[in-house]
């Protein structure tokens, strides 16, 4: 089955950040992602959503390879970033990941203080070569991730006794801290309740000016509030991918209908 | 309709069903079964720690007879130059006639009558006590001439009478003391000649021979244990770690891996006899290592210790979520630091508890040190460096209790349990630590 994108991504096929063509994952003998082409367009929110178990969270390790840590996994076809194929050999997934940042479905601080959570990616890519500027990085970092005004006065405080929102944007401060070009998030959301979820949000929509976000949601509603592009899996098979506006209220294909509105998943 | 109701009747909620007295009473034999299992456990535990105590704590007390010795010039240096040469060519018997004196004096002063003679009464003293005298001369040969007062240790049968563990009728057959030495024991307790105090020896002095039970202590002992200690410490905790991490961490999941962890959960449960021969064969027969030395001892132990640490650490590695590993990837740490910036410090509370208790398991054990020969009356002075520590023959806590308790005489059976107590002592508190350590480390996550 070839459910390649149509319309959106080839019109902007020029300032796309990440171009994945003809991508396979396999769990040893599971065949988990299938043939999956798609374009992340640089300063775009870009959704993937679908039933559970349809690959989307798998395909989004496969793009800062995260997926190199699961001996099992296997990934065929090409990702690359800005031109170049992150699969090749040469590159080291370290680098990459500094590039390409990554927010998880729970919230997962480092058990240190809230200071070394954020300054942590800083210095270990020695970004930072002195306290104060350091002390500068951690400040934008936690500004942006909209958590500034509520630690300022307690930055030695525990990451971990933060509230479960407040974690979630702490580890999105940590991760926008290394200065990355591509966020992904994994279900940033699926932790938080209604309101740290749209603190969370419009983060998400803050961020855009920057970075390429690409998020994994299980709420419709939320890819449609936060994201330009969203992208349909579903057995993992990329099923449609387009705008938002047009996947929601237009679709294309039938699947995609019947997710959207309720009747699978 | 009719058939369900015949299947389930209409039963009231208040009384039981039989079904449901028979899951209870099984339920409540069950509880019975334990608490009677854990009171047995408590029981013994309470005899044990009893049995213990009440034998053992008489080591921690002596007795001591104090008097007043003349250093008579005449005896000890002739020809009155101080030359220590020649003081030091008067043997220990040269001192015991001041010792008789002494005690001569002693009964005079104190106004005890007894028609035992000056001889029975200085043998009632500890072997050890003519040769205490001397090395005080020796150190102070200007004291000779002058009258010093000196506290000698009793021997063990008075010892013994004063604890109650010799009695009159006791040493019917016994050559060494007699009804009447007993009897002057007892004047010499009233006028406060002889005295039973706390003896700091017993816990800081060296191990004794077979005829001064009163002078052994465990003190070189403990210090063999101790640079074993350090040694074990010092090799196991590093490599053992290493090892796990890389095994946890790093190394792929195949076969040779699988291999390897079956062996290592083996090893932790060989006996530690056969870590003792290893060590014989492979350190002192092969590489020609000091035999008795805590060094080798320590290797040894080491090796025995090994798996216990290996084992602990890589569930302390495994019980670290992975989220955790996660978040450090995701934000560009490279392998080896999310291992040693995030993980290990996650796991190293439960890395310190299985490495005390290993390094516990390791304090008390015997079997391998009778292998490397480090039992038996061997150091009867303190190291006083750390390569001595190392490498001077020595022994261990639990081979010196090992080596009181088969000695013949029940003063040394005394100190084995004392022994005992010290060596408990050290268990409890290593175990208190790791616990502490846990606790400290544990709330952050």
């Amino acid at each position: 089955m070839f459910d390649a994108p149509t319309i959106g991504s080839t019109v902007e096929l020029q300032d796309s950040k990440i171009t994945a063509s003809g991508v396979h994952v396999f769990y040893g003998d599971t065949h988990a992602i299938k043939d999956v082409n798609v374009n992340i367009a640089a300063k775009t929110v870009t959704a993937f959503i679908g039933p559970s178990g349809c690959g989307k969270s798998t395909f989004l390790r496969c793009l800062n390879r995260m997926n190199d840590t699961i001996d099992t996994c296997r990934v065929e076809g090409n990702i690359h970033l800005d031109g170049e194929d992150i699969y090749d050999r040469r590159v080291d997934p370290v680098q990459l990941r500094a590039k390409v940042g990554m927010v998880f479905q729970k919230p997962n601080p480092f058990p240190k203080s809230i200071y070394d959570n954020v300054a942590y990616g800083a210095r270990i890519h020695g970004l930072a070569r002195n306290k104060s500027e350091l002390d500068a990085i951690v400040e934008k970092a936690l500004r942006r991730a909209a958590l500034w005004g509520e630690v300022k006065d307690r930055l030695g405080a525990p990451g971990t006794g933060l509230s479960g929102g407040q974690q979630q944007r702490l580890c999105i401060a940590r991760a926008v801290a290394t200065e990355p070009e591509v966020l992904l998030m994994d279900e940033p959301c699926s932790a938080l309740d209604p309101i740290a979820t749209a603190q969370v949000e419009e983060l998400i929509d803050d961020l855009r000016t920057r970075f390429s976000v690409v998020i994994v949601t299980h709420s419709m509603q939320q890819a449609a509030r936060v994201s330009q592009k969203t992208a349909f899996f579903h057995l993992g098979h990329l099923v449609e991918f387009g705008d938002t506006p047009t996947i929601f209220t237009n679709p294309s294909d039938e699947r995609t209908e019947s997710y959207i509105t309720g009747r699978i998943g | 309709m009719s058939d369900a109701k015949l299947l389930t009747p209409k039963t009231s909620i208040h009384t039981q069903s039989p079904r449901t007295k028979r899951r209870n009473a099984a339920e409540t034999r069950f509880k019975v079964f334990g608490m009677i299992a854990i009171s047995i456990g408590l029981l013994m535990l309470v005899a044990l720690m009893g049995t213990i105590l009440s034998k053992g704590i008489g080591a921690f007390q002596q007795s001591f007879i104090t008097m007043e010795v003349e250093l008579l010039e005449a005896k000890l240096d002739k020809k009155g130059n101080r030359n220590l040469s020649d003081i030091k060519k008067v043997t220990t018997f040269g001192y015991t006639p001041l010792i008789k004196n002494a005690f001569a004096k002693a009964v005079k002063d104190q106004g005890i009558e007894t028609d035992l003679k000056t001889k029975d009464m200085a043998k009632m003293l500890s072997k050890s006590a003519a040769a205490q005298l001397r090395n005080v001369v020796i150190d102070n040969p200007q004291k000779i001439g002058q009258t010093i007062k000196f506290r000698f240790l009793a021997n063990s049968r008075i010892d013994g009478y004063l604890k109650g563990r010799v009695s009159r009728e006791s040493i019917a057959n016994d050559k060494n003391v007699s009804v009447a030495q007993l009897d002057f024991a007892d004047q010499l307790l009233k006028a406060g000649v002889l005295k039973k105090t706390f003896n700091i020896d017993f816990i800081i002095g060296a191990d004794a021979s077979d005829q001064r039970p009163e002078a052994a202590g465990i003190g070189v002992a403990m210090m063999g244990s101790l640079f074993m200690m350090l040694v074990v410490l010092g090799l196991s905790l590093p490599i053992g770690v290493a090892a796990s991490i890389y095994l946890e961490e790093f190394a792929p999941k195949n076969w040779i891996t699988d291999v390897i962890e079956v062996n290592i959960s083996n090893l932790a449960a060989v006996p530690s006899i056969v870590f003792g021969i290893l060590g014989l064969a492979v350190f002192i027969n092969y590489m020609h290592l000091p035999q008795s030395a805590p060094l080798v001892g320590g290797l040894v132990l080491t090796l025995m210790t090994l798996p216990t640490i290996i084992i602990s650490t890589r569930a302390s590695l495994k019980s670290v979520p992975p989220s955790i590993r996660d978040a450090a990837l995701g934000v560009g740490a490279s392998k080896m630091q999310s291992v040693f910036h995030h993980v290990l410090p996650l796991a190293a509370p439960g890395i310190l508890t299985g490495t005390i208790i290993g390094l516990g398991q390791a304090l008390g054990e015997t079997a391998p040190l009778l292998l490397i020969g480090m039992i038996g009356f061997i150091a009867s002075n303190m190291p006083t460096t750390i390569g001595e520590g190392l490498l001077s023959p020595n022994s261990a806590m639990p081979a010196q209790i090992y080596e009181w308790a088969k000695r013949a005489d029940p003063a040394f059976y005394e100190r084995a349990w004392g022994g005992i107590i010290i060596l408990l002592v050290f268990l409890v508190s290593m175990n208190t630590l790791a616990v502490i350590l846990r606790r400290r480390f544990e709330r952050r996550w």
